[in-house]
């Protein structure tokens, strides 16, 4: 037990270290940098908390995702520094806001550690709830049945936010391929890499996406890992991403909250509501759901990822595309 | 102490870090990580909650870590949408803060749109 807890003291202070230092790195890609080492530290105390599926889901999303966006980004902004440290706050506001920051975690400190005990749990009742939808992961039944509004409007709020970054695009660019366009890498560990680990990355994510139901996993992981397999090629230019205007792209996108809507909505003919599934039919209906979401899921992060588009394409692929 | 109390100061003190770099922090860049780190703090919170909660033979209680699940991949997408906003705003106006009065030397590139 004492080794549990120095590890856990080792954890937290490397987490607040790492936090820190990412705050005071003096560029902005020391800056990425430490943010992804905190969000792969923080996976860590994830497992430690016993929840491997946040676990999961922080180091693809939490760290790797945003990390490879953020840094994306530091790439291409160039701020003067004269401009940088005359928006800076003052010493003194600065010191405001270290005591505001400082007040607050206190508080919450205070409140955490003062959180009643034993602790309510819905644990019992999520398992209860679980078995007789055939789902072994009791995370996975909570996403899927129990919360399944809140699951609806996330996979909704993914579709949204690439609507959102493709709007982003200057017009003539509409139309266009997101993202910028990578030169062509024949050789090298780039080029090597995007060739050999797509077909075992595709097996990877489909598998995490397929476990979820009873075993930590499931779509979000699943589709991340499938997103990098897309991206990766087209970091090495060996794959063009499709027009954004291209039907299947955006049928790839809206397949998984179009499908969950309409299960949800039949869920009124046949079972008790909206959401709700037949309980004799209830785990081929999650699975038909789970793989159109890991689908979408896949198209919209790497959508995400690519950014809006950034070169039209050449009037005859365009014509292309239309047909 | 437990080590899940261990672990809830350290999600306070992540709350407390990123605040600090929301506030104090002129780069609009700067600002979205810290902000980011705000959000693992308010996550690692609810994970301690779970964890607190454990019962029925489960490591924690579900409903708090399907809810994390769900605001990492929606805190992914906001922030998604922040970058973009973040990069657009520079090439149009070549600033990298949302300060009140713009350089004088962040002129509009007319060459980055055109």
């Amino acid at each position: 037990m004492t080794a549990g807890l120095l590890f856990d003291l080792m954890m937290a202070l490397a987490v607040l270290g790492t936090a820190a230092w990412t705050l005071a790195a003096r560029t902005q890609f020391a800056a990425v940098i430490g943010f992804v080492a905190t969000g792969l530290l923080l996976s860590l105390v994830w497992v430690r908390l016993g929840a491997v599926d946040v676990a999961l889901t922080e180091a693809a999303i939490g760290a790797g995702a945003t990390g490879v966006i953020i840094l994306y980004v530091v790439a291409r902004l160039r701020g003067g520094t004269a401009e940088i440290s005359a928006a800076t706050p003052s010493r003194a506001q600065r010191a405001l806001a270290a005591l505001l920051a400082v007040a607050v975690g206190g508080v919450l400190a205070l409140a955490v550690l003062n959180l009643p005990d034993p602790a309510p749990s819905l644990a019992e009742a999520a398992l209860a709830g679980s078995a007789p939808l055939g789902l072994g992961n009791p995370v996975s039944a909570v996403l899927m049945a129990h919360r399944g509004l809140d699951t609806l409007l996330e996979s909704v709020v993914l579709v949204f936010a690439v609507l959102a970054v493709w709007s982003m695009a200057a017009d003539h660019r509409w139309g266009g391929a997101p993202g910028p366009v990578f030169r062509r890498e024949e050789s090298g560990p780039l080029s090597l890499l995007a060739r050999v680990l797509p077909p075992v990355g595709i097996v990877v994510g489909i598998y995490i996406a397929w476990v979820g139901a009873d075993a930590p996993g499931g779509k979000f992981q699943g589709g991340t890992i499938l997103a990098a397999m897309w991206i990766l090629p087209w970091i090495a230019g060996l794959a063009r991403p499709p027009s954004i205007t291209d039907w299947r792209l955006r049928l790839m996108i809206a397949a998984g909250p179009l499908t969950f809507l309409c299960v949800g909505l039949a869920g009124f003919a046949v079972a008790d509501g909206f959401l709700s599934y037949p309980p004799s039919f209830a785990k081929p209906l999650i699975l038909l759901i789970e793989a159109a979401m890991t689908l979408s899921v896949a198209a919209a992060l790497a959508c995400l990822i690519a950014g809006p588009p950034e070169r039209r394409l050449p009037p005859e692929s365009m014509a292309a595309d239309r047909r | 102490m437990s080590g899940t109390d261990i672990l809830a100061l350290a999600a306070c003190g992540l709350v407390a870090i990123g605040l600090y770099g929301v506030v104090a922090q002129a780069e609009v860049l700067r600002k979205i990580i810290a902000f980011n780190l705000l959000g693992a703090g308010v996550f690692l919170l609810f994970g301690v909650v779970a964890r607190r909660g454990a019962a029925a033979g489960l490591a924690a209680d579900p409903v708090p870590q399907a809810m994390v699940i769900t605001g990492l991949v929606v805190a992914f997408a906001a922030t998604a949408l922040a970058l973009v906003l973040t990069l657009r705003l520079h090439q149009i106006t070549g600033a990298a803060t949302v300060a009140e009065d713009p350089p004088s030397g962040a002129a509009p590139d007319p060459a980055s749109e055109p």
